[in-house]
């Protein structure tokens, strides 16, 4: 427990440090590249709640998919230099409030909940295997994946019609 | 966490780690004694008795060459990424099983560093963070060739990451298990290369334009962009980037070999373990003078075509292949398990189909390219 708890902490000041390292960096390819450091963080955060499934598919998606798109798309444009950010612009300040709602809406919820959570209790030995996970997602959860699936679909004909040359 | 566990993993990982390393520069030494073949030459021969001393020889040369950094250059990501485009090749196989398991001073050791419920996927999240060395190199170079080849090395992966994905997904459905070890045990019978030969060919194909070998070598064409992402590299920060391609060759053939030839499997494997990694090595071995041979034989393709290809015929191809193995393994289920040659008959038609109107398109576009000059 002890050793699981340090590597908590380290992973946890990964994480924060590279959250806080793509908020303030100027140039827009490292602060892709801490957003990677971010997502990758989190997936061995999985990995540490033994959901390996869960794990491995971020790093392909997010990791992997999302961020070389962001990143081709960053290079492709020459948009590495953001420049600074103007201090009473509204691109400041929502971030700030937004930010301080959420974060106080987080503290209501643990301070009240605090007795509620339950002890921790180990996982099964299936817990997060692909056929578990599989399973729920086409028995419990039929409707939101294929309505994902279908709005996936939309995007894609969305993006390919806007491509579209016009002559063809 | 048992000690003696950890010992065992650490060893197997220093062990692989140090196979891997003799393997590249033997199969440099193995790939330019091939292409000289092919072509007429006698190749490497001077560096110890028949030249098998060359890739010593090599590596020498490449520590002792001055290392140069672009003045330019974005510094920490520009020594970064060679170390990033080497640690994917280096990690992707510690979920492939290399033989069964042996026993060795009275304990039960598996030959393989794990082997996860999660594998296949596993491999896919390595492959599709492998980009970021190439992509990085080219931007933090400062250089626009360097630059192109790395935007092209990322485009081209992303293109063909999706192809090789659904191929896949044959022997996960053939196997039911996301696992290597299970997928392997899973031919105990058969190869899947038999009941996946189009998969097995969308594979390859898109491994080899994963892992940037001709024909698919764009981001390194050199008529039009010097050298690529990696032009602005020397000595020891290029020999990286030399050494995870080669690798990346290695372990694709590896995964092949488990994924559609059986992996270590062959016979009296059962009866003697041992034999088991000698049989991945010899079907390493025909894999890789295959990847030499394509490299010998086929013409680079242009840029604009290999895009279309990828996305236009190995795409919807692979999309197919996942559909009618899917109807196989239905039919399989419900009329005996002789249906399951439908699997193969119906691909290799639909391969044939592809092929044919591929022909058809291509013949048409360079027809009108032809009226177009006139």
């Amino acid at each position: 427990m002890t050793s699981e708890l340090i590597l908590f902490f380290i992973l946890a000041i990964v994480a924060v440090a590279s959250a806080v390292g793509m908020l303030l960096s100027r140039n827009a390819v490292y602060a892709a590249l801490y957003l990677i450091l971010n997502f990758a963080t989190v997936a061995v955060f999985y990995l540490m709640l033994s959901a390996a499934f869960i794990s491995l598919v971020q790093v392909t998606v997010y990791a992997g998919a999302i961020m070389v798109l962001f990143l081709f798309v960053i290079m492709l444009l020459g948009a590495e230099h953001t420049g600074r950010l103007s201090e009473s612009g509204w691109m400041f300040w929502t971030p700030i409030v937004l930010g301080a709602v959420l974060a106080v809406e987080a503290l209501y919820i643990i301070l009240r909940q605090w007795k509620a959570i339950p002890a921790t209790q180990a996982a099964g030995s299936d817990f997060g295997a692909p056929a578990a996970v599989g399973l729920e997602l086409f028995q419990n959860y039929l409707l939101p994946f294929e309505v994902t699936s279908v709005l996936l679909l939309v995007a894609m004909i969305g993006a390919i019609l806007l491509a579209r040359s016009k002559k063809a | 966490m048992d000690l003696a566990l950890l010992l065992e993993w650490i060893i197997k990982s220093l062990v692989l780690i140090l196979i891997l390393l003799t393997s590249f520069a033997y199969l440099t030494f193995y790939e330019r004694k091939a292409l000289a073949r092919i072509q007429v030459r006698i190749g490497p021969n001077r560096a110890g008795p028949g030249g098998w001393l060359q890739p010593v020889a090599d590596a020498v040369k490449l520590i002792f060459k001055e290392e140069l950094t672009p003045a330019k250059a974005y510094k920490v990501i520009f020594v970064i990424a060679p170390m990033l485009t080497l640690l994917p090749a280096l990690i992707i196989l510690a979920v492939v099983p290399f033989g069964s398991s042996i026993t060795l001073f009275g304990r039960q050791v598996s030959l393989g560093i794990t082997d996860i419920n999660v594998g296949v996927l596993y491999i896919m999240a390595v492959a599709s963070i492998s980009v970021y060395g190439i992509v990085l190199a080219g931007w933090s170079s400062n250089n626009k060739y360097a630059m192109l080849g790395g935007i092209r090395s990322s485009a081209q992966m992303i293109s063909y990451e999706l192809a090789l994905g659904l191929s896949i997904i044959g022997p996960i459905l053939l196997a039911e298990s996301m696992s290597i070890g299970e997928i392997i045990d899973a031919q105990r019978g058969i190869w899947f290369l038999f009941l996946q030969p189009v998969g097995a060919i969308i594979f390859w194909t898109a491994t080899l334009a994963e892992v940037n070998r001709s024909p698919f070598d764009m981001p390194e064409a050199e008529q039009e962009l010097t050298a690529g992402y990696h032009v602005e590299y020397s000595g020891m920060k290029f020999a990286l980037f030399f050494i995870a391609e080669y690798m990346k060759m290695i372990a694709v053939s590896v995964i092949l070999a488990a994924l559609f030839l059986g992996g270590y499997r062959g016979p009296f494997v059962d009866q003697v373990p041992l034999l088991g990694p000698l049989y991945l090595f010899v079907k390493v071995f025909v894999l890789l003078f295959i990847m030499i041979w394509v490299r010998a034989t086929l013409p680079r393709i242009r840029y604009d075509r290999l895009m279309a290809f990828g996305w236009k015929l190995l795409f919807p191809l692979a999309l197919t292949n996942v559909f009618l193995t899917a109807v196989g393994i239905i039919l399989a289920d419900t009329y005996g398990p002789a249906f399951l040659w439908s699997i193969p008959l119906m691909s290799i038609l639909a391969f044939l189909v592809v092929n044919y109107l591929a022909r058809d398109r291509i013949a048409t576009a360079s027809a009108q390219a032809v009226s177009f000059r006139r």
